[in-house]
């Protein structure tokens, strides 16, 4: 059962033949349908991610060296950049969620819904651009500023 | 859920050999737990982000002495242990929906099932006792 494909409301009987794509009776292939893709995708990375976060944690108890050894990693630019990524998802899901939750409980939700995906698509930019920039500052600064 | 024996062989909705489609509310509460959770988490984990990650020079700035600083304080204790709570059961149900949804084969299923209820007891032990158990006075290396 696919609990968070709540779009498909809108959908309503989706495959029937001659239900075109701008009436809004398809499901398949509707930006409602990528942005449930999009949601499953973003919640496995985050999951498997938390697996390794809680493990490099766990650092902690074995002794401070082993622990920031591990942490300088998370520092190198390669990791840096995965760690937009990560936020990237992270922010995506939430404020997909966020919908889903509006379309699930909101009386209007539904007829909503894509007007909402365009506008968490626009909070979603709006925060990623100062959040990158201050994410990647000092990686930048040191690759090609010579570092300070 | 409903087991099925062939690859893809659905009954019709009201055909008689089709098992009785709840026998608990098990799958309201995860749906409900999921939004509730899910709320709970866009404070926390934006949060932790934010203040990781963003916050003043960033993941540049942590070490162990900044995790001593953090954890000296049952605020951000109370914090990291609700949201290691909450962010693996909340994952951990995302995902046994998602393998529901896509593993054909009951013993493929529960196979998932099994290593995904494993991941999430090692992760939810390991972190709560990291958290209750952190000595900031531990030995160097």
């Amino acid at each position: 059962m696919s609990t968070t494909a709540s779009t498909a409301a809108e959908a309503g009987a989706s495959d029937r033949a001659g239900a075109s794509r701008r009436s809004g009776t398809f499901y398949r292939g509707d930006p409602g349908m990528w942005s449930w893709v999009l949601h499953r995708i973003t919640g496995v990375l985050t999951f498997f991610f938390l697996f390794v976060h809680v493990l490099d944690t766990a650092l902690v108890r074995v002794s401070p060296n082993a622990y920031d050894e591990v942490i300088e990693t998370y520092k190198s630019p390669v990791v840096n950049l995965l760690e937009v990524a990560l936020v990237g998802a992270v922010l995506y899901h939430a404020l997909n969620g966020l919908r889903v939750i509006l379309v699930d409980f909101w009386s209007k939700g539904p007829k909503y819904q894509r007007p909402m995906l365009w506008g968490i698509v626009g909070i979603w930019v709006v925060v990623m651009i100062p959040g990158t920039y201050f994410m990647l500052e000092r990686t930048v600064s040191e690759l090609f500023g010579g570092g300070h | 859920m409903a087991d099925s024996t062939s690859a893809l062989a659905l009954d019709k909705p009201r055909s008689p050999r089709r098992p009785a489609a709840r026998r608990n509310n098990f799958e309201l509460y995860s749906w409900v737990f999921m939004r509730i959770s899910g709320l709970a988490l866009v404070v926390l984990v934006l949060g932790h982000l934010f203040i990781m990650n963003i916050l003043d020079g960033g993941v540049h700035r942590i070490n162990f002495a900044f995790v001593a600083g953090r954890w000296s304080s049952p605020f951000w204790q109370f914090w990291d242990l609700s949201m290691l709570w909450l962010a693996q059961l909340h994952g951990g149900n995302g995902l046994r929906t998602i393998i529901d949804d896509y593993a054909r084969k009951d013993n493929t299923r529960f196979w998932l099932k099994m290593l995904l209820y494993v991941a999430m007891a090692v992760i939810l032990v390991l972190g709560t006792l990291v958290v209750f158990t952190f000595d900031p006075d531990i030995p160097a290396s």
